[in-house]
């Protein structure tokens, strides 16, 4: 499964009241950070799949929920677990840094 | 023993076994991946955490010969992968964070738990920006602090903004900067300005930005997020509070040669000393090139050419059996 657009409209339902724990990507196309680790993100929505969602936020075309988390500077990947953040990374990571973050977010849901 | 030592627990019994091994995804380390893939090596191109490298936080690249009406720097780093997998590089993920080239074939970890070992190795790291080393700088990092104007400057539209620096990333990330800020203050040490000539210029000319000549940042303030910058004028030594809503840090970069310091011989700066006129480090088989081992040019083609040298460095040593 691909990552999940979110966007304003569905961050709601989409994130706060997930089940399982969330990765959100915020990024945006002039980035080239973004655009760097864009297929490591793409893996982990594959590789977490009924385990955890991974969606991404365009924050150019989504402004509202890209100031409501205080983002200024992307990429900046937030954690959700029960509509809360729980984790967060700013800038770029190893895919291992983020697997083991989703691993112990994964494992405190089950 | 130092922790860039192979840690004993890694097993080696079934790890796979390379020609050559390239650490580092900029100009220089898809350029040594090209030429060793066209030479039959297998290469191995780890991306280490910045993939991409530097290019990837800069918008237009106007001098890299070739592409005549400019390029964006990530979609050339895009190009420079893909001419080098077509050539069958192969690009993974992962750092190498564990080294032993006390012997060939060389140790290596990836990311703290994946052992290989290799008959080359190609060091292609590069450099990082680097901060001023401020605690407040480092706290307030990605909550109005940054390194990277055209990653975050969206983020501070209408507002004032400082930024730090005196060269030609200064000068770029200024006027980058001017596309959202209502005010850009460029605050420099000195009394004048190191950029080429073209940039200083366009930064002198630009109504928005305003030159802050003889003056040091001694502080970031902010609670939860950069409200302004603690200024120092070096003549008169007297301090002011400059209101801005993001801080932006370009005073240059270090080498990303940690790793390597137990092994490599380096200048005092951490750069990688090279044999002049070519590659070679201190230790055979291994090969430096980029920015690891340049602080003079620090340009992606220069970095492109010293990748090359480095892969045909690489295969003759190979070939010599040596």
């Amino acid at each position: 499964m691909a990552a999940i657009e979110l966007t304003d409209a569905n961050f709601q339902a989409e994130v706060i009241n997930s089940d399982v724990p969330v990765l959100v990507d915020f990024w945006a196309a002039w980035c080239g950070p973004c655009r760097a680790i864009a297929p490591i993100v793409s893996e982990l929505a594959t590789e977490y799949e009924g385990k955890a969602k991974v969606g991404k936020v365009d924050v150019d075309t989504n402004p509202q929920t890209a100031t409501s988390y205080g983002i200024r500077s992307i990429p900046t990947l937030l954690f959700f677990v029960g509509g809360e953040v729980r984790d967060q990374m700013i800038g770029s990571a190893s895919k291992r840094e983020f697997q083991k973050k989703l691993d112990a977010l994964v494992a405190q849901v089950v | 023993m130092s922790p860039t030592f192979v840690p004993p627990e890694i097993s080696y019994e079934s790890a796979e076994n390379h020609r050559v091994v390239i650490i580092g995804s900029g100009p220089a380390g898809y350029t040594a991946a090209l030429y060793a893939a066209r030479a039959n090596l297998s290469p191995i191109v780890y991306e280490g955490l910045e993939p991409g490298g530097q290019l990837t936080t800069t918008t237009d690249v106007e001098n890299y010969p070739g592409y005549v009406g400019g390029v964006l720097g990530p979609d050339m780093m895009e190009d420079f992968k893909a001419q080098a997998v077509r050539f069958g590089a192969q690009v993974r993920y992962g750092s190498v964070t564990h080294l032993d080239l006390s012997e060939r074939p060389f140790r290596v970890v990836i990311d703290n738990e994946t052992g290989l070992v290799s008959d080359t190795l190609i060091v292609a790291t590069g450099a990082s920006a680097r901060y001023l080393g401020l605690e407040n700088e480092k706290r307030l990092l990605g909550r109005g602090v940054s390194a990277c104007a055209t990653c975050d400057g969206a983020f501070f539209r209408n507002m004032e903004l400082a930024i730090v620096g005196g060269g030609d990333t200064a000068m770029e990330e200024s006027l980058f900067l001017t596309r959202f800020a209502s005010k850009v203050w460029l605050i420099h040490r000195r009394d004048q300005l190191r950029a080429s000539q073209i940039m200083q210029q366009r930064v002198k000319d630009h109504p928005k930005i305003e030159i802050i000549w003889n003056t040091i940042v001694t502080d970031v303030l902010g609670v939860d997020e950069v409200t302004g910058v603690r200024l120092r004028d070096v003549n008169s030594q007297s301090e002011r509070d400059l209101p801005v809503g993001g801080f932006f840090v370009a005073i240059g970069h270090t080498p990303n040669t940690a790793l390597f310091r137990s092994w490599l011989d380096m200048d005092g700066q951490g750069y990688i000393k090279t044999l002049p006129g070519s590659t070679r480090t201190n230790i055979p088989g291994v090969f430096a090139c980029g920015d690891a081992q340049d602080h003079v040019y620090r340009q992606a083609v220069t970095a492109a050419g010293t990748g090359c040298m480095a892969a045909i460095d690489a295969e003759r040593f190979l070939a010599s059996g040596s």
